[in-house]
């Protein structure tokens, strides 16, 4: 099977190159029918996302498909291709196959183990069978490498723990709190972060939120999105005992939540434990806080931490994800070979066969009479030379179409033997395959 | 027999600490899973084991050191098993796992043949009062299990470095809230074994309080535990305090209980 992938991602690419070479979803029927019609080759998906610009083909010749997509990628964006091939990577068989797989399961993306990649490698693939730029090949390996990206999901921890700071706020309270649904959330100023972690606290099943903000009328507007109490500003630290999530935002240039006033408030809560969240900078809430039995305190800079220990854990999934990928890659190419070998070995017995046949009548006729038992003597004879000589090239082709030059094996005998594969012998494999 | 069903229970034991240990280490899901596999294999030998010795003895096998550790580390797996099918706390399982296999451990270095009972003791009271009672000292183990858990979780939090076994430790709130339930089985269980134990000595020697060692502690733990409760209910203690004073508890009757038994060779010195 001849797969290539040419392409380019944040790693191999400065975002100027990438956005040159990006393909728009709405316009992308045109650069798919050109790879197939103008380029050569079988079939072609195109996956462009803000981190990377791939071409996936399948082609008759390796070498020369992969140069073709070099010089559409060139073509296309109007870019000389020595400005180009710094940038870009090839993946050929095996290796693109593994390629495609890491891509789908986030392996290789930025934020390891995110879960977008692999909506964009669908939609990828959607476009292709919606412009008839996918065939059967195509076809086989992105259902597999979704299913590959969904068995990674569900066997590894590669997405559960939180990599942006608003999730890990969220996180850190589940990990303090267990079930936040009958806890309380206020936040201490309503910027924008403090609204996404507010967010996700809801949707965690926090039981109130409550808004404090200088500008009275903000809070108001904001507890709208999602059902919770505005109350004054400077009436904040009244609720502060009835409140078990602090989320601190303001602009404040000093601490607004200081240790003798938590103390005071922890101990008309009966040291219910109370977890302080301080996005602002300057900090909102002094540090001295987190001296406090059962209170935590977080600020930015903790967060990020959080989140840098929680993309280090991923990195441990990610070895397992590896181990999975190798073992698919390994399911799919048994799975491609015997496609393949089976309908060669068919075919290549049919056209001897044919052979044979046409032969026999004709050395029948010039015979003339022939008593039936010699007709019988003929035949077998016949067909046993044709067995015979076939009988090492097929016991080789089958066990060599196990190893990792299989296909050069199937490719030889098609040519040699100038065989075309039919394709009911193919569907019809692949229907004893499933 | 029940020795060697008691050594089996043991190797079993340390191989599933050791499995225990690596999921801590690698903290992969399937190694747990496969640790409590065989954590439950080793119990039902341990099963085994005691109702084994049961039948051997005759009797609630629970008079000598080795017999009571044994059936003690006994109980504590068959909670923390029960406690599993409700709370699913399966990382509860590498702190009690050790603490079975050190309990028999300890079981095994120790004289084994069974002592024959003096006749005073010999009551339906002696099994009623055993079980309870270590019933009531497994429930204390686990929330000591829960405490430590609870500090090394905490401290995590606390020094804001989330690293090791924060990600597979459970919240806070969860720790401290088992903890308390632990307290609340644990508590009743062992004054009613005070008060059995009483009526126990009343029938055999004639006298309910004797100021002996082993009744002098028991009141001790009583009272600490008692205290905890209170201050939970009342004054709002709760975790980290919570936990370092249900350990220290824990440590003080447990370690009264070994230096007891082990002084007076078994049943609480009565057994002479």
């Amino acid at each position: 099977m001849n797969l290539i992938i040419v392409g380019l991602n944040h790693r191999t690419s400065p975002v100027e190159i990438r956005e040159k070479l990006s393909f728009p979803a709405q316009t992308i029927g045109e650069p798919l029918r050109k790879l197939t019609n103008h380029y050569g080759l079988n079939e072609a998906v195109i996956l462009s996302t803000c981190n990377r610009v791939e071409v996936l083909a399948i082609t008759n010749d390796i070498e020369k498909g992969t140069w073709q997509i070099k010089r559409f990628l060139s073509e296309f964006h109007g870019i000389p291709l020595n400005k180009l091939d710094d940038h870009l990577y090839v993946q050929q068989g095996e290796n693109a196959v593994k390629h495609l797989f890491r891509v789908g399961a986030g392996l290789d993306s930025m934020v390891m183990g995110e879960p977008q990649i692999l909506g964009q490698v669908k939609d990828s693939y959607g476009y292709a069978v919606q412009h008839n730029t996918a065939g059967v090949i195509v076809n086989k390996l992105y259902h597999k490498a979704f299913q590959v990206a969904k068995r990674i999901r569900s066997e590894t921890k590669i997405g559960e723990s939180a990599v942006s700071i608003s999730f890990a706020a969220v996180e850190l309270a589940r990990k303090i709190f267990g079930d936040l649904s009958g806890k309380t959330a206020m936040l201490v100023g309503a910027g924008e972060m403090a609204e996404l972690a507010a967010k996700h606290l809801q949707s965690n099943g926090i039981r109130e939120i409550i808004v404090a903000n200088r500008t009275h009328e903000k809070a108001v507007e904001l507890v709208k999105g999602f059902c919770g109490t505005a109350i004054m500003f400077r009436e904040f630290p009244h609720f502060l005992k009835n409140v078990d999530i602090v989320i601190a935002s303001t602009g404040a240039p000093n601490f607004i939540i200081r240790p003798d006033q938590v103390q005071d408030v922890m101990r008309e809560r009966k040291q219910k434990p109370m977890f302080f969240i301080d996005i602002s900078v300057p900090r909102n809430v002094d540090p001295l806080v987190n001296n406090i039995d059962n209170c935590y305190v977080y600020d930015v800079d903790d967060l990020q931490g959080v989140v840098a220990s929680n993309l280090q854990e991923r990195k441990k999934e990610a070895e397992d994800a590896e181990k999975i990928i190798e073992e698919e890659i390994e399911k799919f190419y048994r799975w491609i070979k015997s496609l393949d070998v089976v309908p060669t070995i068919i075919a290549l017995r049919q056209s001897c066969d044919q052979i044979r046949k046409a032969e026999l009548s004709k050395a029948m006729q010039s015979l003339g009479n022939l008593t039936e038992k010699d007709q019988k003597v003929l035949e077998a004879m016949t067909s046993a030379i044709v067995n015979k000589i076939l009988h090492h090239p097929v016991t080789h082709l089958k066990k060599e179409s196990n190893n990792i030059e299989g296909d050069l094996y199937i490719d030889t005998i098609r040519r040699l033997f100038d065989i075309a594969i039919d394709e009911e012998a193919v569907k019809k494999a692949q229907n004893n395959d499933e | 027999m029940s020795e060697i069903l008691f050594y089996i229970t043991a190797v079993i034991y340390l191989f599933a600490t050791c499995v225990y240990s690596a999921y801590l280490f690698s903290r992969k899901d399937n190694l747990i899973s496969f640790a409590q596999k065989v954590l439950i294999s080793g119990f039902v030998f341990h099963t085994l084991t005691i109702a084994v010795r049961w039948i051997e003895a005759g009797r609630t096998p629970a008079t000598s050191l080795h017999e009571s550790l044994n059936l003690f580390s006994w109980l504590t797996v068959a909670i923390f098993l029960l406690m599993l099918i409700k709370y699913k706390q399966k990382v509860l399982g590498a702190f009690v796992s050790p603490f079975a296999l050190l309990l028999i451990l300890t079981a095994s270095l120790l004289p084994k043949k069974i002592i024959p009972l003096s006749p005073v003791l010999e009551s339906y009271w002696l099994p009623v009062h055993v079980m309870l009672a270590f019933l009531g000292n497994a429930f204390f183990a686990i929330a000591f299990f829960l405490g430590i858990m609870y500090i090394i979780q905490e401290h995590y939090l606390k020094s804001r470095k989330l690293k090791g076994l924060y990600f597979i430790l459970p919240s806070l709130e969860t720790l401290d809230e088992l903890n308390y339930k632990c307290l609340q089985y644990g508590f009743p269980l062992l004054t009613i074994a005070i008060i059995t134990g009483a009526i126990w000595s009343e029938y055999a020697v004639g006298s309910y309080w004797d100021w002996k060692p082993r009744q002098i502690w028991s009141l001790i733990t009583w009272f600490l535990y008692a205290a905890l409760l209170h201050g939970r209910l009342t004054a709002g203690w709760r975790g980290k305090k919570a936990a370092i004073f249900s350990g220290t508890a824990f440590m003080i009757l447990l370690g009264s209980f070994i230096v007891i038994n082990f002084v007076s060779g078994g049943a609480h010195g009565l057994s002479e």
